[in-house]
C-alpha cells in the first residue's frame, strides 16, 4: 500500500479544519472516478450512518434521593416497568418494556402503543416523567413509597447503553403462509405479499468496516444526536458469518454494544416505535466515522449496494422453529429498487430502517468532523474478527 | 365538475335521515363512500367523494350543513405527520393505492391525499405512529 497515515495525522488535520470528510454514499463515485490510491491520498475520513429499529436498547438513570431516602425494589417510569435491582436509586430502563397493564397480545394483533422506547424518547425531549417507587424499607433507607416526576435535565446520570446495535447485515423477512403475521420486521402480508429488510446498506457503519479494523472498544461515534463511543462488541456478535470476497458477510454477523449521554442526545434520533402484534422498540441514529488510514480502508468504504447481500427468511415457519434455510440471496440494490423475485413472484419491498435518515446522519457527522469538533480515536481494544473463531452457540434444553 | 374528498360527521338525533338520498336526487351530485360509521342513535361519520357541478355542490355542502352535519375536508382529518415520519417505509408495502409512497433513490415517503381510500391499513402499520385520523 502506497499510502498510510495514522490516526494523529487525520486528527491534527480535523483540528486545523483541513480534514476532506465524505459520506459512505458520496465515497463510491469519487473512488469510481479517481481509483483507490489517489482517493486515499485525498480523503481523510469517511462517514457512516444508520437509524433503525434497536431492541436492545435501554439506558441507566440515577435518580437522587429524596428525604427521606429509598431504596427503590419497583419503579415505574410513565407506568413502563424500569429494572431496579442495582443500587438504591439507579435503575435501567429497556426499550422494549410494555407498562404491566397493556393487554400485549391478548387482544392479538397487540397495539403496543407505548414502552420504554417512548419514555427514553420523552426523556430525551426534556419532558415530565412520572416517577413512581416502592421499596421494602431499610434502616438505612426507611421510605417506602415515592410518587414525583422527573425530567433528564434534574437527574443525576443517564445515560444510554445498548447492548447490541448496528448490525451488520440483517435477514429480509416473508410470510409464505395463508395469513398476515405481526412481526418484529414488521407487517408481513400473506403469500408473500412485501419483503421488509433492515439496514442501510452501503451507509450502514459495519459494512464499511467489515473486519472491524477501525471500529473497535473506544471508538467515538454518534449516538442519538450526541457523542457516544462503542463500549464492546455487542450481544450475538458472529464475525464468522460467511462473508463473500470483498468481506462483506452474506447474513447478520457483527454487532457492537454502544454507550452514550442521554442528555446530549436530540429526540429527532431517539424515537419510540411500536409494532403491532409485536411489541415496542427504539429507533436510534448511530453514525461511525472510519478514518481512511490506507487504501485497504478505502476499499472497504467504497462498498456499495448492488455488491451487498442478504438471505430472504419465511418468518412464517421456518425462523420461528429454526428450521430450514434461505428462500434465496438478493443484494440492497434490488431491495432498495422496490421489488425483488421470491420464488418466482414479484414482492414489494419496505427498509424498516431509514436509508434518508441514516444519510443526513451521515452528513451531519461530516460536518462535525469539518468542524474540528469530533476527532477520531483509535480502538483501545479491537472486537472480534474473523480470526477470533467466535461462533453464536444457540440454546439447548436439558433435562 | 368538480370533486372533493370529504368527511361528514352526523350527529346521533340526524343519522337515520337519508340525506345522501337528497344529495343524488336534488343536487345531481355523485357520491362515492369510501368508509362508513354509521350506527343507530349514535354519531355517524363518513368519508366520500363528492363530486357535480360546482354550484349544486356548493348547494348540497349548504343543505348538509343546515341539518346539522359538519363537512370537513378531507386533508385535515387524515394527516400524515411528515415531522414523526422516519421514512421507514413500513406503510408503503400496506397501501394499496399508493398514496403513501416511497420515492426512489432518495428513499423518502411522501402521502397523497388524493389516492387515498381510507382503508386504514397504514395507521397501525405505521410504527412511528405518524398518520393521524381524526374523522
Ligand atoms: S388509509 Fe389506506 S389508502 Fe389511505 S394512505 Fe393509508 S393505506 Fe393508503
Ligand atoms: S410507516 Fe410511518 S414512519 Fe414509516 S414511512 Fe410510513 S408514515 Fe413514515
Amino acid at each position: 500500500m502506497k499510502i498510510n497515515k495514522t490516526y494523529e495525522e487525520i486528527n491534527e488535520k480535523i483540528s486545523k479544519g483541513e480534514a476532506v470528510v465524505v459520506t459512505a454514499e458520496e465515497i463510491i463515485s469519487i473512488v469510481e472516478e479517481k481509483g483507490l490510491e489517489q482517493t486515499a491520498k485525498e480523503v481523510d475520513v469517511v462517514t457512516t450512518g444508520t437509524f433503525g429499529p434497536m431492541c436492545s436498547s435501554g439506558a441507566f438513570l440515577n435518580f437522587g434521593h429524596p428525604t427521606p431516602k429509598i431504596r427503590m425494589s419497583k419503579v415505574y417510569l410513565n407506568g413502563v416497568n424500569a429494572y431496579a435491582g442495582i443500587a438504591a436509586v439507579d435503575v435501567y430502563l429497556g426499550a422494549t418494556e410494555i407498562p404491566e397493564a397493556d393487554p400485549a397480545n391478548q387482544n392479538y394483533p397487540g397495539d403496543f402503543n407505548y414502552g420504554g422506547g417512548h419514555v427514553i424518547e420523552e426523556l430525551v425531549a426534556g419532558k415530565d416523567v412520572r416517577l413512581e417507587a416502592y421499596s421494602y424499607g431499610t434502616d438505612c433507607y426507611p421510605r417506602k413509597k415515592i410518587r414525583t416526576f422527573i425530567r433528564l435535565q434534574d437527574i443525576n446520570e443517564a445515560f444510554m447503553f445498548n447492548a447490541r446495535n448496528a448490525y451488520q447485515n440483517y435477514a429480509t423477512a416473508v410470510n409464505l403462509s395463508e395469513k398476515s403475521i405481526y412481526t418484529y420486521m414488521g407487517i408481513l402480508k400473506p403469500n408473500l405479499g412485501n419483503a421488509n429488510y433492515s439496514t442501510s446498506g452501503q451507509l450502514s457503519p459495519l459494512f464499511n468496516d467489515p473486519y472491524y479494523k477501525t471500529t473497535g472498544i473506544g471508538t467515538r461515534i454518534f449516538l442519538g444526536g450526541g457523542t457516544g463511543y462503542v463500549a464492546w462488541h455487542g450481544t450475538q456478535h458472529n464475525p464468522c458469518a460467511d462473508r463473500t470476497d470483498k468481506g462483506v458477510p452474506r447474513s447478520p454477523a457483527g454487532t457492537l454494544s454502544l454507550i452514550g449521554d442521554l442528555k446530549q442526545m436530540d429526540p429527532h434520533w431517539v424515537r419510540g416505535v411500536s409494532y403491532i402484534g409485536y411489541g415496542v422498540s427504539l429507533m436510534i441514529g448511530v453514525g461511525v466515522p472510519i478514518p481512511i488510514l490506507n487504501e485497504e480502508m478505502l476499499r472497504y468504504t467504497a462498498i456499495k449496494d448492488e455488491e451487498i447481500y442478504t438471505q430472504v427468511l419465511d418468518y412464517s415457519e421456518s425462523f420461528p422453529q429454526g428450521i430450514g434455510g434461505s428462500l434465496g440471496e438478493v443484494d440492497y440494490g434490488q431491495l432498495k429498487s422496490g421489488t425483488i423475485t421470491v420464488q418466482g413472484k414479484e414482492v414489494p419491498t419496505a427498509p424498516l430502517s431509514s436509508y434518508s435518515k441514516a444519510k443526513e446522519i451521515a452528513e451531519i457527522l461530516k460536518s462535525w468532523i469539518q468542524d474540528g469538533k469530533f476527532l477520531l480515536t483509535e480502538p483501545v481494544e479491537s472486537v472480534p474478527s474473523v480470526d477470533s473463531g467466535k461462533k453464536m452457540n444457540p440454546l439447548k434444553i436439558r433435562r | 365538475m368538480i370533486k372533493h374528498k370529504v368527511v361528514l360527521l352526523f350527529p346521533a338525533a340526524v343519522v337515520e335521515q337519508p340525506f345522501l338520498y337528497h344529495l343524488v336526487k336534488d343536487y345531481d351530485l355523485f357520491i362515492n363512500i369510501l368508509r362508513a360509521n354509521i350506527n343507530p342513535k349514535k354519531e355517524g361519520r363518513l368519508v366520500v367523494e363528492l363530486s357535480g357541478e360546482e354550484k349544486n355542490y356548493e348547494k348540497g355542502v349548504r343543505f348538509l350543513e343546515s341539518g346539522g352535519i359538519e363537512v370537513l375536508p378531507f386533508e385535515q382529518q387524515m394527516i400524515w405527520n411528515e415531522e414523526r415520519c422516519t421514512h421507514c417505509g413500513a406503510c408503503t408495502v400496506m397501501c394499496p393505492t399508493g398514496a403513501l409512497e416511497m420515492s426512489r433513490p432518495d428513499m423518502i415517503v411522501r402521502f397523497d391525499g388524493d389516492k387515498c381510500v381510507v382503508c386504514e391499513h397504514c395507521f397501525k402499520a405505521c410504527p412511528a405512529r405518524a398518520i393521524e385520523a381524526h374523522y
